[in-house]
Order: C-alpha cells, then structure tokens, then sequence
C-alpha cells in the first residue's frame, strides 16, 4: 500500500501550506509568493522579482491558461502561496490550481439566491490566506472560511442581509488573528462598514460603520435620516501597516449616487479614506476626498503606502489617484494631506485647498436635463489597482480621459431596490482615450504617460524587472517604467478587468492576467 | 419509454406552470407628465420628441416588435438592446422606467399618418436608377460596405431616412467610421474601420474585403468623422422618386 501511494505521489511536492500572519508582514522575504490580495500590506503592487526584465519580456509567453465555466465579469487577483494559486472566479466559486501546470486542485462554489440584486455584475476580486484557511466574501456577503488544502467549508457567516442591497466582491484582508474585510451594495441605499472576524471561529470581532449613527461625530453632515441609507460601502481591499498597526480602508459614494438634494452636507465618511485600529475598529482619522459627492466617485481603490520628501523632509505618506480626477498625497500619521493635483481632465472643481478639500465649481452638479462634467462616472481611474515602484520612486495609474452627462432624477428610498438618484451619459463629443501615467509620488506631476486608444479598466503592476504591467481592451502589455515604452503585447481575446500578479515556481518568474472568461499565466520561453 | 413519457409530461406541467408576468405601469397623469419628462430628456435625441422616430425606432404606433408586451417593454428601457444602437437606462430608477414606458405606450394611442409614395416605383429606384444594392444589402443581395437595409423601416423613421439621402451626412451611423490609411511603406487604404485599439487597426474596403495593420507600420490615419461615402441624392432624383424610395425603404420590417 505504501509503495502504491508513492508510486501516485506527484513530482513536485506541495509544502504543506501554512501562511501564518508574520509570512505576510514579511512579505518581501519571499518575493516569489503572492500571498495577499497586494502582494504585501502596503498596496503598492510591486513584484520584487526581476527574472523578466526589460530585456527578455518580448520573450514572454503563454504557459496555461485556466478558462472558467461561467460567463460574468472575471475580476480576480490570485494568491500564490508555495507552488499553489488560488482564484475566484464568477458566479461564486474559489478555485485551487497547481500554478506551474494550471491543474485544479479543488473547487468550491456557493449557490447564489434567485432573488439576490448586483448593480454589476456576479464579480469578486479575491482571497485572503491566514494559516490554512482561505477567506472569500460572496455576492450574498457572506464571509467563508475554507480549508485551503481541500476547499471544505470551515465556517460560513453572513455579514448582512443580501435583500437590502448588500453583497461582498473585495478580497478580504488577513491582520493578525482576524479577517477584515468590506461590503458592496453602494447603489441600494445600504449603510457601509468594514468588519472584522476572528479568523478561527468566524466571530465578528468589530464593526466600524462608515456613516455616523445619531449622536456621533459626522452624523451631522448627513440631512435628517439620510445617514441610514446613505451608503459609503468598501468593497476594494485596504492596506496596513505593522509598524503602527494602522489599518487604511477607502469609502465608495454616499447614496442616492446622483442627486445629492437628499442628504445635503459632507456625508461622513463617504469618499474618504479611513485610518482604524485593527484590534479594535477605533478610528484614528480620515481625510474625505469629495465632500457630498454627487458623481458615484467612489474613493474605494486600495490606497499605496509610499515614502518621499517634501520640502527637505521625509515623509510617510498614503498616496492615491482617486476617482474623483485628483492625486493626493495624505501623512499617512496625521491624515493631513500634503500636495494634490489633477492627473485627468476634471471641470468640476477649480482646484483643491490647503486642507486638500476641493473647491467645487458652480453649475457642476448633476440635473434633470444632465450636466457634462469630466471626468465621468468611471472617474479618473477606478478600483483596479494603481502601482508603485520603490526603484523608480514613480506612481503608476491607468488613467482615464472622458466626459459624462449627469442626470438627476428620483431618489425614493425602497428597500433593496436600486437607489440612484440619476446617472450618466457616455460623452462622445469628445474621443474618449486611456493613458497609463507615471507620477511624482509626492505631486502628482506627470513625469511620462503611455496613450491607450480607449479607456482601459484594468490595474497595474510593477516589477523590479522595470516592467509595468498593464491592460487595454482584451491586451495586456509591459512598458519600460522608466521611460513608458511598450516592450511586449498579448492579445487576450476578451476584454480585461483585473488586476497583474506575479509569482515564481521551479525558479521561473510567472506573469498572471484574468481576460475575457480565462486567466492567462505567462513566462519566459 | 415510461420515463421518457413522464419526464415529457413534467416538463408540459412545467412549463404550464410558469406564471405569466402580469406589469401594470402608472397611469396617474402626474406618472405620464414625468415619463413624457424623463422621454424629453433620455430617448427624444433618437426616438423624436412625440417618438415619431428617427435615429431609433418610430415608438408612435400601437405594436413595437421588440416590446410586445409591457414587461419586455420595461426590460428594453432598462437593460438597452444588445447588438443595437439602443443602451439601457442606468440613469433612470425601477420606478422612472415605468414612468417612461408608460409615456411610450401612450404614444402608440395617437394615430399617425402612413408614409406616402408608391414602394413598388420606389424598389425599383432601389434597384435601377438609385443603384443602391452597390453598397447596401438587403436580405443577402447586394454590397457590404454600407449599412444593412433589410429592416432599416423598423429602424428609422421616413423623414431620417428622407434626409439621408438628400444629406448622408447628417447622421453617420455607429460602426461606420470612414477612415484613409497610408502605411509606413506608402501604401494608401481606404474603408470603414471595423475595430480599433491601441496596437491595430481593421479597415474594410468597399468590396468587403478586410485588412489588418499594426500601427507601428501605419504612417497616418485620417479619421474622416462625420463624412459618407454615400453620395446625396439631391437633385439626382426628383422629389416623387425620393418619396416612393422612401416609402420602399420604411416598408422593410423584417431582418429575418
């Protein structure tokens, strides 16, 4: 018996997967995993290997492709952890592949209830690992708790009720012992929070809710009851920082999206970016982006920890090209912010302030006969990830150029029904066009950009192969982050709605991009 | 054999079974005043103010094709027409969908007049003097490198496709952007580009034949927007000939 089972033995042993929380703080001492939904804890996107490299990535080619079974959007970043990848893919199902062969190893899936309502499709974006368990937020937010090594279901709690609107589609974040993780439904009049859950039992260890409830500070920006619908829901993953134990989280649009006549006031915390206490959900800041937003300019995507000088001085900063049209960089210790500019077309505000609080032009407000303000309602750029590179010093965002018309219209409040309040037109009096752009960290400024021919909606990477990595259309392409010439292209067939990741089995550098229904894995020939 | 039989039995129960989506859309005159509103606003630019027609669909008339009945009707406002130039409404909540379509039904209550001219002469213009068939098809006859015909009058009202022929101009419709393409060699190319992104570029010729350049081999593009390759028919046809070929056009409904 014994010889039978070795003689069934694969020949590449799995190590025995086990990714206790200090792997994931120290992330960068094996570069050759993915192990949370960034890579690290700071956001930034970076691939620290350098195997492909400016110099061979016109030498990069498929090496599998894993195709799903059913056709929805396909938004995944995958982990990789010791020789194992593990995806989501649509309508609510994990996967396990052997990520040197694409062979799966197991799958899960949840069964989706008839009557469950996504303003966007049945997409989710991730998992988290914490020892051997993975954790997936499903489309009926739900947060499951799996056994990695065979996808058998640990726990299975639900975070909120899917009827009202609610649903999960960020990967949830592993911090410490327990699992943080966001919710979506921001177009269904829900109320937002980020929780957290003991990562053993399921427990919910805390809840911060996004909007103030009566009697606490901010609820007062939020007209009469507005505040219990009113949204600012988290549905990107946020970043941390062990050396402060500091928990960074972005909030989507306040609701009704588009007319903002019900809930006149700031609307605390939508839009902004929050700073908790990760053991215990306390807030420590926030800095909000757009002040009673009235354009579903969601500032959800994961911001990046990054460190610069400014006037002489070092500073640790949290940066990030938000939806809204501006970059900003936030003291990522105070939450006051430290420069901002443009880094699109924006003709709603004239600028932004000291304080970094924009100054909103007249007449720049969605209305019933619509309004053309830019940039539209994808923004400037959106949830995909932006990127930064420590060799470089430089931020990368794929940056959108392109006008919308902004409708007002009804904003009845019905229980998980759609909560819009208006919405937008596509703007074709003026060709709409995609640009990767590099950025100073610490300004904005555009230092080089790459034109794409149409808006794209997908994220970045850098490497320290001075690649980025990037997507357009049903391409993905590397540029030279230096200088931003495109090196190498691939057709993927289908259109691109992901995040790059990168990983290193057997001692060769893989490239990972999900395109269309399929996830393509690159490498060198 | 049994099985077969009681499985086919089941699926007839089944099917049966199926309940009827029963939509009732507002009726109060406050309802119409603001669907008429939201109409103004979200679907005049191509259906007409009064949904006379024009880029879109004449909407006036007691039948639309694609919206037998109300419940389908509420999914073509909200969801758009896939494959077509109609988008769906994500500017417009559940309840202004209704509104609207309830607006829209109303139109179909008021008599409109038929579209005049002879569509037999006109078919024959079509086919002789107009020598339209070049470039456009209609049922599998007749060119590739303008738009499709065998349903244009379920598509267009009488009066845009009146002004399409004195000024093809006008309104040059998606998908047909005529573009001039010289490539780094010198060769010159002139078509329609059929697709587009930041690597290469599809043009189709006026035979219909298609190919495919990487822009790094493509000197210059001259995106012609807004021009035709259609010639006007102005002064080309007299007044009763362009009244009959209109009226022949209007009477093509079925793509089939």
């Amino acid at each position: 018996m014994r010889t039978l089972i070795w003689l069934f033995a694969p020949v590449v042993l799995f190590a025995q997967v086990n990714v206790p929380y200090e792997r994931i703080r120290d992330a960068n001492k094996e570069p050759g995993n993915w192990l949370t939904y960034s890579r690290d804890y700071s956001g930034q996107r970076y691939s620290p290997l350098d195997q492909i490299n400016t110099g061979n990535v016109g030498k990069l080619r498929v090496a599998w492709v894993h195709q799903v079974n059913e056709l929805d959007g396909f938004e995944t970043s995958p982990i990789v952890v010791d020789g194992t990848m593990f995806i989501t893919e649509p309508p609510n199902i994990v996967a396990a592949l052997d990520a040197g062969t694409g062979r799966t190893l197991w799958r899960y899936r949840k069964d989706i209830p008839s009557d469950l309502r996504l303003c966007c499709g049945k997409v989710n974006r991730g998992v988290a690992i914490l020892g051997n368990t993975l954790y997936y937020g499903s489309t009926d937010a739900h947060l499951i708790a799996l056994d990695a090594r065979t996808g058998t279901v640990r726990w299975d709690v639900p975070m909120a009720d899917y009827k009202m609107g609610y649903s999960s589609t960020g990967a949830p974040l592993a911090v410490k012992d327990k699992i943080i993780i966001g919710m979506a439904g921001g177009e269904y009049g829900v109320r937002g929070f980020i929780d957290a859950y003991d990562a053993k039992t399921g427990k919910r260890a805390w809840r911060f809710n996004t909007i103030p409830g009566k009697g606490e500070p901010g609820n007062e920006t939020w007209d009469a009851e507005s505040w219990k619908t009113g949204s600012a829901t988290t549905w990107v993953t946020g970043v941390y920082e062990p050396e402060t134990n500091t928990l960074y989280w972005g909030t989507g649009n306040p609701g009704p999206d588009w007319n903002g006549d019900v809930r006149t006031g700031d609307n605390l915390y939508s839009d902004s970016l929050i700073a908790l206490d990760p053991d215990t959900g306390l807030r420590k800041w926030h800095f909000q982006y757009t002040p009673h937003d009235q354009n579903d300019w969601d500032s959800t995507q994961t911001p990046i920890l990054a460190n610069g000088t400014v006037q002489g001085q070092p500073r640790k900063m949290v940066v990030l090209a938000n939806r809204n049209g501006f970059y900003y960089s936030i003291d990522r210790t105070t939450g006051k912010f430290i420069a901002g500019r443009p880094y699109v077309k924006q003709t709603w505000a004239s600028g932004l302030d000291e304080s970094g609080r924009p100054m909103r032009l007249p007449n720049a407000s969605p209305s019933v006969e619509g309004t053309l303000l830019w940039p539209s309602l994808g923004g400037g750029s959106n949830w995909y990830s932006s990127t930064y590179s420590p060799k470089t010093d430089l931020y990368y965002v794929n940056a959108k150029e392109m006008g919308a018309i902004y409708h007002k219209g009804d904003a009845d409040y019905r229980a998980g029904a759609l909560f819009n309040g208006g919405g937008e037109r596509d703007y074709k009096g003026e060709e709409p066009y995609g640009a990767v752009r590099a950025l100073d960290v610490v300004t904005g400024q555009l230092r080089w950009e790459y034109k794409l021919f149409s808006p794209s909606h997908a994220g970045l990477m850098a490497t320290a192969g001075g690649l980025v990595f990037g997507s357009n259309d049903s391409s993905f392409f590397a540029l030279d982050a230096q200088k931003g010439d495109l090196l190498w292209r691939f057709e993927g067939g289908g259109n691109i709605d992901a995040n790059p990741i990168s990983f290193m089995r057997d001692n060769k550098q893989y490239v990972v991009i999900a395109s269309g229904h399929a996830l393509f894995v690159f490498t060198l020939d | 054999m049994k099985l077969a039989l009681l499985c086919v039995v089941c699926a007839a129960t089944s099917l049966a079974a199926v309940p009827e989506v029963k939509v009732k859309l507002p009726n109060s005159r406050a309802d119409l005043a603001r669907g008429e509103k939201l109409f103004e606003v979200h679907c005049a630019l191509c259906h007409g103010p009064k949904g006379e027609g024009g880029r879109g669909p004449m909407l006036a008339q007691a039948k639309l094709s694609r919206a037998p009945d109300d419940a389908m009707l509420l999914k073509v406002i909200g969801e758009g027409i896939r494959g077509t130039e109609m988008p769906g409404a994500g500017a417009m909540s559940d309840h202004e969908v209704r509104q609207t379509a309830a607006y829209v039904r109303s139109l179909g209550k008021v008599t409109l007049k038929p579209v005049p001219g002879n569509p037999t002469h006109g078919a024959e213009i079509y086919r002789d003097k107009g020598k339209c068939a070049i470039c456009h098809s209609i049922h599998g006859e007749g060119g590739v490198s303008a738009p499709d015909l065998a349903d244009i009058g379920a598509r267009r009202s009488a009066g845009y496709l009146r002004e399409s022929l004195v000024d093809p101009q006008a309104s040059v419709p998606e998908g047909y952007l005529l573009v001039k393409l010289v490539t780094k060699s010198g060769q010159t190319m002139n078509g329609i580009r059929v697709n587009e992104d930041s690597f290469s570029i599809q043009i189709r010729d006026d035979t219909g034949r298609s190919y495919s350049f990487w822009k790094t081999d493509v000197a210059e593009v001259d995106k012609q927007r807004g021009k035709s390759p259609m010639p006007s028919y102005k002064g080309q046809l007299s007044e009763d000939e362009l009244t009959d070929l209109v009226a022949y056009l209007a009477s093509l409904k079925e793509a089939k």
